[in-house]
Order: structure tokens, then C-alpha cells, then sequence
């Protein structure tokens, strides 16, 4: 479905993989070809191809080329806020490989034709991988399936079926969704949230919401469904994928669900690993999301539950608005926050400095985990599972030491929606690479 | 008192007295012959209104017009309006128009803070969503200090919506900033799931608390609560949480009945309970003219000693 990597190669001289001792690497004609002795390798070492760069990668630590499972490029429909091109370049920039990106369209991917669009838009940008998820209901409406098994016989391959934005909340509707993507091995991707629960529903509901007079989203809004799906999912024998859990209580039934050897996996969002809800006492949309950001208890359990792998991987959610649709009254704006440049260190941040998490474990949450969730096809998928000799060149090398204070008008969205502008986040990626081909160098996109 | 007055919640104790003795001050103003002062001539205060409401507008519209500001009704009320460009575009006008103070209602929780951050004027909250009503809690501490003398160790409970108040929430604080102990009695749908963090007693039964209060606050409970399931019918709640004239009886001899405005009679409070003499309705209308004036005129920075 790719190209392979150009022909040219690349010598990642003194480089730490997995944050592990350093080696001289060799990525040549897309593939990881060799390990060296750290420092050895020079432009006229022998055994190199012609042509091959020698970049000084002291320090910087290699990791698998990352996989977002949850992006939201708004290609068709809002292309003022984000495109295809727009959001892959953030995606290379933030060490990311491989980006899924959500239905929630205009028109909708509910069909062939359009997941086949966004898919081709990816090839396109080049700058990552973009692999379309496909909408479960026709036009997210939670009414009737879509051509699930069209989609997945499309180019596009699609594999993650999700009406992300939106519950499918019919339990049977649910139930033969889970059942029908057994065929070509899908996974259905669930926003989970009882709607009947949530109507009007503007911040977590709690101290804060009750404080600052907003309507609550309960967590058992979000829990509720998370059993009812575990459960379904049981039943039926099927794949389940728990979109960005956002409360400790989902995290409790998640562990349960894995207990009882049912396949259930769960993603965690950068921003529910870092922010509380009482930052909303500015009232500044910036903050709103969807599901929204919950407490500090919410927090350390989300943290442990990526910890210890009952949460299987972290998601961005990256979900780009308008100004005009975030520089509003709180009721008014839209939910969702920017994540792809900032997830990275915010894992960094959340999980790897406190302990929580080291450099294998990171990649495993990062890159493995969201690539066989995703589904992704082989020989990518043991590509993902290794950057050992013979794996494809599908890297991220970041420098861990630097702190820098993240500005939204650096960034390469065409939104500005951080929660993070102004807030000091620790790593820097410095290069990305695409089946040894090169999507971001020196911190800049190629 | 800072810039803005956006919710009582973080106004300080000392900020919340300056305010009630200036606003007794202002209440004498207003029983003089001559009914003005020139403080704040010159300087232009916008109502802002995204919902309708003719008494807290007039009652602003008075106060600053007994200030000699110049006073422009901005009612923005519409179909546009639920759109927040329109907010943000608002505050621009007013900041071409040279606004010294706006005073916004709107629906939404919070709009006057963003607002806040667009204008370079005083911005005052009259209102915002479910959030708060701080000039109507400034009021409310008023009319209890002028009847009762006090409000510091005062009983005071608070009847009705809790959930969707902003006088509720905004008395909460001021009250027991101001060193009241309040309770406040609803259904337990009506109360939100966060309000065993706020500083006041949680009942569930009216019958109980009323003997012991000086003050009880009834709110308006909107009919239109009956379809989301909050209670049952009209009538339960009104059996069940509503002031009669037999439940008034209980309350001790000194103590008030007050209530915001508008008051839904035969519902929440019984006619005879709102025009009783211990019922407070129509000064706490009074009174707001004189607690609005003082908010203006702190916030203004007005000039010259009021007398």
C-alpha cells in the first residue's frame, strides 16, 4: 500500500535505543540494517551504502515511529481547522508514524468512498501513515450499520470501526456491531457515554461543576457503558477498544473485563493523564473536551492503569477547532483539545519521570500496543513490534533533556486549541522516520 | 473592590462589607429630595442582556442613572446569540464605544469572565447561567443587615432549585463569608452531587429546619424541571417544599421570608406567605437599586463623597 524507503541511508551515530545504551544504527533501503559499535561509524566507514548520512544523534533516544489509534483531522468538511497535510505534519512532529483518523467527518466515513479519500489525502501529505477509521453507524446517527465490510475491503483497509463524538448507545445495534467486524477482524471503538446521562453536559460532575454552576457529565455515564460493552463483548466473543477512558472507575471495570480473558482494550488520553477540572474556574474553553477532564483521583488512577497495562495505549484525541469556535462563552465552544506535538512529553511528564513507565514501556504505549489494536498490516505490524535488525526503519529520536514552554502559534495545527500553551513540557522530537525515509529532521519537518 | 465583580465567591469579607456600608449610604440618596449624584458624570455604563430580565435590568439602569452615568440598554437577546462570536464581537462594539462598566446577564455559566478578559471596562456579573447572581446575594445580605441588623450568626436556609440557582450559589458564599451558617433544603435531585464541598448544612426536610432559621430564602422552581424528572408533579413539590401559610407559622417570630423574584405563587411560596409582613419581596427590589449603585460606584472609582 506504501512506498518503500528512498534509497538513501542513514547512519544514527551513538544513538540510545529504548533509552538503553547507545550504538551506531544503520537504516538503509527502509529497514533497520545494522547495529554498530556506538561511535565507530564515520562517513567512509567501510560497509556503508553510497551516499549515506552520518547524523550525530548523541543523547537522543530511539523509539518505534509512534501510533496515534485517535486523530481527528477534520479532512473533508473542516478544513479551516485542520487538514490531512496540516495534521500529519503535527502527527511527523510529534514522533508520530502512523495516525487513525476519526469518522467524524463532513460527509461522514461511513463509506468506501470516503475513508478511500482521507486514506489517499495521507499518501499524499507523506508525512505519516494515515489509516481511516471507519464510521459504525451511517452517518454516526447510531441507527443502522454502515458498509462496515466495504470500508474494510476498501484500499483503505479499515480495521477500527468508531462513531467517535457519539455513543452508539443501542445496546443491540452495539452488540451486532462487535459481532459483524469478527469477519475481517475490526474493532469497534467506543466513545462511551449513556447519553441520557450527559444531556447538556458541560464539565465532569462534581466539586467543581457544582461550584461553577456548569452541568455535569457523570462518570457513570462513561462507566455504565464500559460495562454494558465489556459484558456484550464477552458474550459475543468480539474485539472491544474503549476510547479515551477518563475516570478511575473505568479503569476498575476495564481490569475486571481483562480478568475475565475478555478482549477488551483501552486507550488514555495525554490530557487525562495531566489536567484536572479545576482549571475550568477561567471558564476558558480551552479546557472543555469531551469526555471532559475529571479530578486529581481520576488522575492517578488513569496513570496506574497505563502503569500496570490495564490500559493498553495513549490516544491524543487530537481534535482541532477554530477560534471562533473556542474563543466563546464555555457553553458555546466546542470540545476537544490539540495533542499531537505534546503527547510525547506529556507521557514524558505523567508517566515516564515519575517512574511509572521507562523507555521499553513508553514505546509499548506509544507505537506496539496502538499498532496491534489498530490492527495494522503486516509486515508493518512486526516493523512496530521491533527496531531490531531487519525492522522496518519506522523510528522517533527525541532529545529527553530540554524543557520548553509550548506556544500554540509554534504549532503545526491550523488550530491553536492547546491546554498546554504556556506550560513548560519536558522532551523535544528530533527526527521521525518513515520506513527509513525521513519525515522530520533537526526538529523540522522534510 | 477589584476590577471586575464576577461572582462573590472570591470577594473578600472586608470587600463585602465596603460594599453594604456604601450601599447604605446610597439607600439615603435615594430617600432625599433629590433623588442623584453627580459622581459618576461622564462615564458610560452598557447593560448587556442576553436574557430577559426587566427587573434586574431596571434595577441597574436606575442605580446608574441615579449616579448621573450614561446608561446604553445593549440588549443582544436573539437568535445569534447562542453563538459565542457574538459575545466576543460584542465585547469589541463596547470596547469602540468606550464602556466603562458593562453589566451582563447572560445564559451561559461563566460568559461574563471570558467577557472579562476581552474589555478593558469594569465587567459586572448580573447574572451568568446556572453560575451566579452577585449583586442579588449583596442585596439579599443588605436587606437582612437593614431588618434584622446582622447577617454574621444568622440562620438563614435556602429553599428550592439549589442545582440550577445562581442566587443560591452566590448566597452560599457571601453569607458565610459574611459569617452566617446556611442550610440549604431541596429534593436531593435539585441539589448538585458536589455540594457536600460547600460550606452549609444539606436537609432534606423543610419541616425541620424552618423553627430554627432566621431567614428563609425560597427560589423560583421552573415548572419546566417537572419534565427532566427532578420531582414528580408540581403538586408534590409544593407539598413537599413549598412555603404555606401553616409552615411560615412555624418559623420564629423575627424571621424573614425572602425570595429573588420572580415568584411563582402557589408553587414555591403561598401568596399570603410573599405579601406577609415578615416577607422582604418588595424591599429587596429597593434595596437592589441601593446595593447596585455602590457596586458601580466602587468599581467606577466615582468621584466625590457621598453624603
Amino acid at each position: 500500500m506504501t512506498t518503500n524507503g528512498s534509497g538513501q541511508s542513514w547512519v544514527l551515530r551513538q544513538v540510545r535505543p529504548l533509552g538503553g545504551d547507545a550504538v551506531d544504527v544503520l537504516l538503509a533501503d527502509g529497514v533497520v540494517a545494522a547495529w554498530r559499535p556506538p561511535g565507530s561509524t564515520s562517513p567512509d566507514s567501510e560497509g556503508l551504502p553510497l551516499g549515506t548520512t552520518v547524523l550525530d544523534t548523541a543523547g537522543l533516544i530511539m523509539l518505534p515511529g509512534l501510533v496515534d489509534l485517535h486523530t481527528h483531522l477534520r479532512e473533508p468538511g473542516r478544513e479551516d481547522a485542520e487538514t490531512v497535510e496540516s495534521g500529519t505534519r503535527a502527527a511527523a512532529l510529534g514522533g508520530y508514524t502512523t495516525v487513525f483518523a476519526m469518522a467524524n467527518t463532513n460527509p461522514v466515513a461511513d463509506t468506501a468512498g470516503v475513508v478511500e479519500q482521507v486514506w489517499r489525502l495521507g499518501l499524499d501529505a507523506g508525512h505519516c501513515d494515515v489509516r481511516p477509521v471507519g464510521a459504525v453507524t451511517v452517518g454516526l446517527a447510531g441507527e443502522r450499520l454502515a458498509e462496515l465490510g466495504a470500508m474494510a475491503t476498501s484500499a483503505a483497509e479499515v480495521r477500527v470501526f468508531s462513531d467517535d463524538g457519539h455513543c452508539v448507545s443501542d445496546a443491540l445495534l452495539m452488540r451486532r456491531a462487535l459481532e459483524y467486524v469478527k469477519a475481517f477482524d475490526g474493532v469497534i471503538a467506543q466513545h462511551a457515554e449513556e447519553p441520557r446521562l450527559t444531556a447538556g453536559a458541560q464539565m465532569n460532575e462534581g466539586v467543581m461543576a457544582a461550584r461553577l454552576g456548569l452541568p455535569g457529565w457523570p462518570a457513570v455515564a462513561e462507566e455504565a457503558i464500559i460495562a454494558r460493552d465489556a459484558l456484550l463483548a464477552g458474550h459475543v466473543g468480539s474485539r472491544l477498544h474503549v476510547c479515551h477512558v477518563s475516570t478511575a472507575g473505568s479503569v476498575e471495570l476495564i481490569r475486571w473485563a481483562k480478568a475475565k480473558g475478555w478482549q477488551v482494550t483501552a486507550e488514555v488520553t495525554p490530557h487525562h493523564l495531566l489536567l484536572t477540572d479545576d482549571l475550568i474556574s477561567s471558564f476558558d474553553p480551552v479546557y472543555k473536551v469531551n469526555p471532559p477532564l475529571r479530578t486529581a483521583a481520576d488522575v492517578a488512577a488513569l496513570r496506574a492503569g497505563l502503569a500496570d497495562g490495564t490500559i493498553d495505549c495513549v490516544a491524543t484525541d487530537h481534535a482541532p477547532h477554530a477560534l471562533e469556535d473556542k474563543e466563546t462563552e464555555w457553553a458555546a465552544a466546542r470540545p476537544g483539545m490539540l495533542g499531537l506535538q505534546t503527547a510525547l512529553s506529556v507521557v514524558m511528564e505523567t508517566m515516564l519521570i515519575p517512574g511509572h513507565l521507562d523507555w521499553a514501556g513508553v514505546a509499548d504505549r506509544m507505537a506496539l500496543a496502538p499498532a496491534r489494536i489498530g490492527g495494522l498490516p503486516r509486515p508493518a505490524a512486526e516493523g512496530w513490534s521491533s527496531i531490531a535488525v531487519g525492522a522496518p526503519a519506522t523510528v522517533t529520536l527525541l532529545d529527553p533533556s530540554p524543557w520548553r514552554v509550548v506556544e500554540a502559534d509554534t504549532l503545526a495545527s491550523r488550530s491553536r486549541n492547546t491546554p498546554y500553551a504556556g506550560r513548560s513540557l519536558p522532551g523535544a522530537i528530533r527526527a521521525t522516520f518513515l520506513r527509513g525515509r525521513p519525515t522530520v529532521l533537526d526538529g523540522k519537518v522534510v | 473592590m477589584k476590577g471586575h465583580l464576577l461572582s462573590t465567591e472570591d470577594l473578600s469579607r472586608d470587600d463585602a462589607l465596603v460594599v453594604l456600608d456604601t450601599a447604605e449610604r446610597m439607600a439615603r440618596v435615594a430617600e432625599a429630595s433629590v433623588r442623584k449624584l453627580p459622581t459618576l458624570r461622564g462615564r458610560t455604563v452598557v447593560n448587556l442582556f442576553f436574557e430577559d430580565s426587566t427587573r434586574t435590568r431596571t434595577s441597574f439602569e436606575v442605580a446608574a442613572k441615579r449616579l448621573s452615568a450614561d446608561v446604553i440598554n445593549f440588549s443582544a437577546r436573539g437568535s445569534s446569540v447562542s453563538k459565542g462570536e457574538s459575545l466576543k464581537d460584542t465585547a469589541q462594539t463596547l470596547e469602540a464605544m468606550g464602556a466603562d462598566a458593562v453589566v451582563c446577564r447572560h445564559p451561559a455559566s461563566g460568559a461574563p469572565h471570558r467577557l472579562a478578559t476581552w474589555v478593558r471596562g469594569s465587567v459586572v456579573n448580573a447574572g451568568d447561567g446556572t453560575h451566579e447572581h452577585p449583586t442579588q446575594a449583596l442585596l439579599d445580605a443588605f436587606t437582612m443587615r437593614r431588618r434584622l441588623g446582622r447577617v454574621d450568626g444568622l440562620a438563614v436556609t435556602i429553599v428550592g432549585d439549589v442545582l440550577h440557582s445562581r442566587v443560591a450559589r452566590s448566597n452560599v458564599w457571601l453569607l458565610t463569608t459574611l459569617g452566617a451558617s446556611v442550610t440549604v433544603v431541596a429534593p436531593p435531585t435539585l441539589l448538585p452531587l458536589g455540594v457536600s464541598s460547600w460550606p452549609v448544612e444539606v436537609s432534606y426536610d423543610l419541616d425541620a429546619v424552618l423553627p430554627k432559621s432566621d431567614v428563609v430564602m425560597m427560589l423560583r422552581v421552573q415548572r419546566e424541571r417537572m419534565s427532566a424528572a427532578f420531582f414528580p408533579t408540581e403538586r408534590e413539590y409544593s407539598r413537599r417544599y413549598g412555603l404555606d401559610v401553616d409552615r411560615a407559622a412555624t418559623l420564629p417570630e423575627h424571621a424573614l421570608v425572602m425570595h429573588p423574584g420572580p415568584m411563582v405563587r402557589g408553587m414555591e411560596i403561598a401568596s399570603a406567605v410573599a405579601d406577609s409582613a415578615r416577607s422582604t419581596v418588595v424591599e429587596q427590589v429597593a434595596n437592589g437599586v441601593s446595593v447596585r449603585m455602590a457596586v458601580l460606584y466602587l468599581l467606577l472609582g466615582g468621584s466625590g463623597e457621598v453624603s
